[in-house]
């Protein structure tokens, strides 16, 4: 990794002026002022992202003209809703290089992960069968392995899984600069032996593409290769990463990825489970119900193919289509056009390491992935989400004093707090971008955090 | 003032930098006493309150003797704690539940304050939390201490009546 050239190499070119005046158009909330009449700076994308008009109005057209029942009926609403339905799977497949199969609509990222999970347990109870039974069948002396940057929901749901079946949580640390420590990855050998963090008894590598706290981004494909190398899945939480840069999952070589909606310009109550196909056609069910099976008898019951088999019940059809409206968004925008403008913003949120008192927990720089980092060669090694600390001032508090400029940044743990722990601190504030975040916004952001110090007394 | 100089008024900034009871004491031999870890969960703010009673005694009834704790967190929730320690250092059982009540009534006012000048006198410091109230996301700051002194209580024996409200 180098930190030279910030926006070249894959990333090409950032938005003129004035296409960035005209995405700032498309967010109808960014118009909005807060506490008593100060312009809103919203910096707290990583939580979850504001929606384009084009957005709420495909929702909106769903409930006025199209709404009916999916995958059943055969009159003409039900077609159309059932098309809308599954074209909005197409386009989401198509933002993150996936057949369209191997999308499953999930209430969110959290479910997803939880999904894969307990899957893997049915598996290994025989509900899929013996094939399946022997490709995911996990037990006492196998491996489950994490890092200790995980969101919440990609740590707890293998918790409980290791804990349900007898397995072994390991997890690969994180080191100063917020990234993690892949010495460990192999044996000092170089080799596949016990003291390996990913050897023959791993079963699931379960990390993070984009840390939601240090903003650093996962060597993907190394990781994704070892893993292969041995037989172990591999789990991918794409939250950070789908909404912020060009990502091909095929090309990522991982075996599963989650991603939510709600980061991702769109709605809230949806997300995206990708799968393998074979992967998906082996792994059993979770949720069982209604329109997830082929033949129903009182003794038994045959399932649909993927991705239905996991779709039981309801779904949140409106939702997935509006879904379908923010990946065509970003897609038009151009994911490599979104990487360099938000590489831009993380340089220059870096900058708050100048203010005395504060300090960044995560990479100070951006960089450019080198070609080891292939096919993300030439894209950012972090993103435009920045956690920091300012001495003698608690992030409550922080946030409490941006609040009253305005300014919408994140405080608390961001759901990692074994991160926390690993760096001494129970909370950060963190600043996050997305593809309508401004320089001059951060540069407010940042004269604003240098008056906090002084606002609280702070030596 | 603004909302912001509500919230930190001088006195909660001058508590959060020189708290009040903090570092945990032995209690008394022959006192009850009490102890409670409390965290707010979406903050990692965590608080472990110890506290002293004397039992009622010769018509005397149970008072707390003193509170003292350990914690950390942003300046709100150490301040309230501090606060709350020479608010309730030596009163009755029941007194502390009534300021305890007090207390609550004032972070559900939305910044309102109680409309009853003798409650808020007897509130004395604690009333500098009204511009918290305005806040939702900070409330569950300013009780934490509360709550932990609270939980602490019923844990010490020493009387049903803290918990009755």
């Amino acid at each position: 990794m180098t930190t030279t050239d910030v926006g070249a190499g894959r990333t090409g070119r950032t938005f003129t002026p004035a296409e960035l005046v005209a995405v700032r158009a498309d967010f109808p909330l960014l118009g909005r002022t807060v506490r008593d009449g100060k312009r809103l700076i919203y910096l707290d994308s990583a939580a979850t992202s504001q929606k384009p008009q084009v957005v709420l109005d495909t929702e909106v057209d769903f409930y006025e003209q199209r709404n009916a029942a999916v995958h059943r009926g055969a009159h003409a609403l039900a077609e159309e809703a059932t098309e809308a339905f599954e074209h909005a799977r197409q386009q989401v497949a198509a933002l993150v290089g996936t057949d369209v199969g191997e999308i499953v609509w999930t209430p969110g990222a959290t479910m997803g992960i939880n999904l894969v999970a307990t899957g893997i347990q049915n598996a290994t109870l025989g509900r899929g069968g013996p094939a399946a039974a022997e490709r995911f069948r996990i037990g006492p002396g196998d491996e489950i392995l994490v890092t200790e940057a995980e969101h919440h929901s990609n740590l707890v749901p293998w918790q409980e899984l290791a804990a349900r079946t007898g397995a072994t949580l390991r997890w690969i640390p994180v080191g100063d600069d917020g990234r993690l420590d892949l010495a460990g990855l192999e044996g000092a050998d170089g080799g596949r032996g016990d003291a390996a963090l990913i050897n023959e008894r791993t079963k699931v590598v379960a990390f993070a593409h984009v840390s939601n706290v240090t903003g650093a981004v996962a060597p993907v494909a190394r990781i994704a290769a070892a893993a292969r190398a041995v037989g172990a899945l591999t789990v991918l939480d794409a939250c950070q990463s789908v909404p912020h840069r060009p990502v091909d999952l095929h090309a990522l070589g991982v075996d599963f990825a989650v991603f939510s909606a709600h980061k991702t310009l769109g709605p809230t109550g949806v997300g995206a489970l990708y799968g393998r196909r074979e992967l998906l056609e082996a792994l059993p069910p979770v949720t069982t119900g209604g329109s997830m099976v082929e033949v129903v008898t009182m003794e038994a019951t045959t399932f649909a193919p993927p991705p239905l088999k996991f779709e039981a019940g309801t779904q949140m059809v409106a939702q997935a289509v509006g879904f379908g409206a923010a990946a065509d968004y970003l897609r038009e925008l151009g994911m490599e056009a979104v990487a360099a403008h938000e590489a831009e913003l993380a340089a220059e949120l870096l900058r708050i390491a100048e203010i005395p008192g504060v300090r960044v927990i995560g990479p100070a720089s951006v960089g450019t992935l080198g070609e080891e980092a292939a096919p993300e060669a030439g894209l950012p090694d972090r993103v435009a989400a920045v956690s920091f600390v300012v001495d003698g001032v608690h992030a409550h508090d922080v946030g409490q004093v941006l609040d009253d400029a305005g300014i919408a940044v994140r405080v608390g743990h961001h759901c990692a707090q074994p991160l926390h722990r690993r760096f001494g601190i129970a909370a950060t504030a963190r600043a996050s971008a997305s593809v309508y975040t401004t320089l001059d916004e951060v540069k407010a952001f940042r004269e604003a955090l240098a008056g906090v110090r002084a606002f609280f007394g702070a030596e | 003032m603004s909302s912001l100089e509500q919230m930190y008024q001088q006195v909660i900034l001058d508590h959060a930098k020189h708290p009040v009871g903090r570092g945990l004491v032995a209690v008394d031999g022959g006192h009850l006493h009490g102890e409670s870890h409390q965290v707010n969960p979406t903050c990692g703010d965590e608080v472990t309150l110890r506290v002293d009673v004397v039992p009622a005694a010769d018509g005397a009834p149970a008072r707390v003797a003193g509170v003292s704790w350990e914690g950390q967190g942003c300046s709100i929730s150490q301040a309230s704690v501090s606060v709350m320690t020479d608010l309730v250092s030596n009163q009755p059982l029941d007194e502390v539940a009534r300021l305890d009540a007090l207390f609550h009534d004032l972070m559900s006012s939305r910044g309102k304050g109680l409309d009853d000048d003798a409650a808020e006198d007897d509130l004395g410091d604690a009333t500098a939390f009204t511009g918290v109230s305005k806040y939702p996301a900070r409330i569950k700051c300013a009780l934490l201490g509360w709550a932990a002194l609270k939980d602490s209580l019923v844990r010490s024996g020493a009387s049903a009546t803290a918990t009755n409200h």
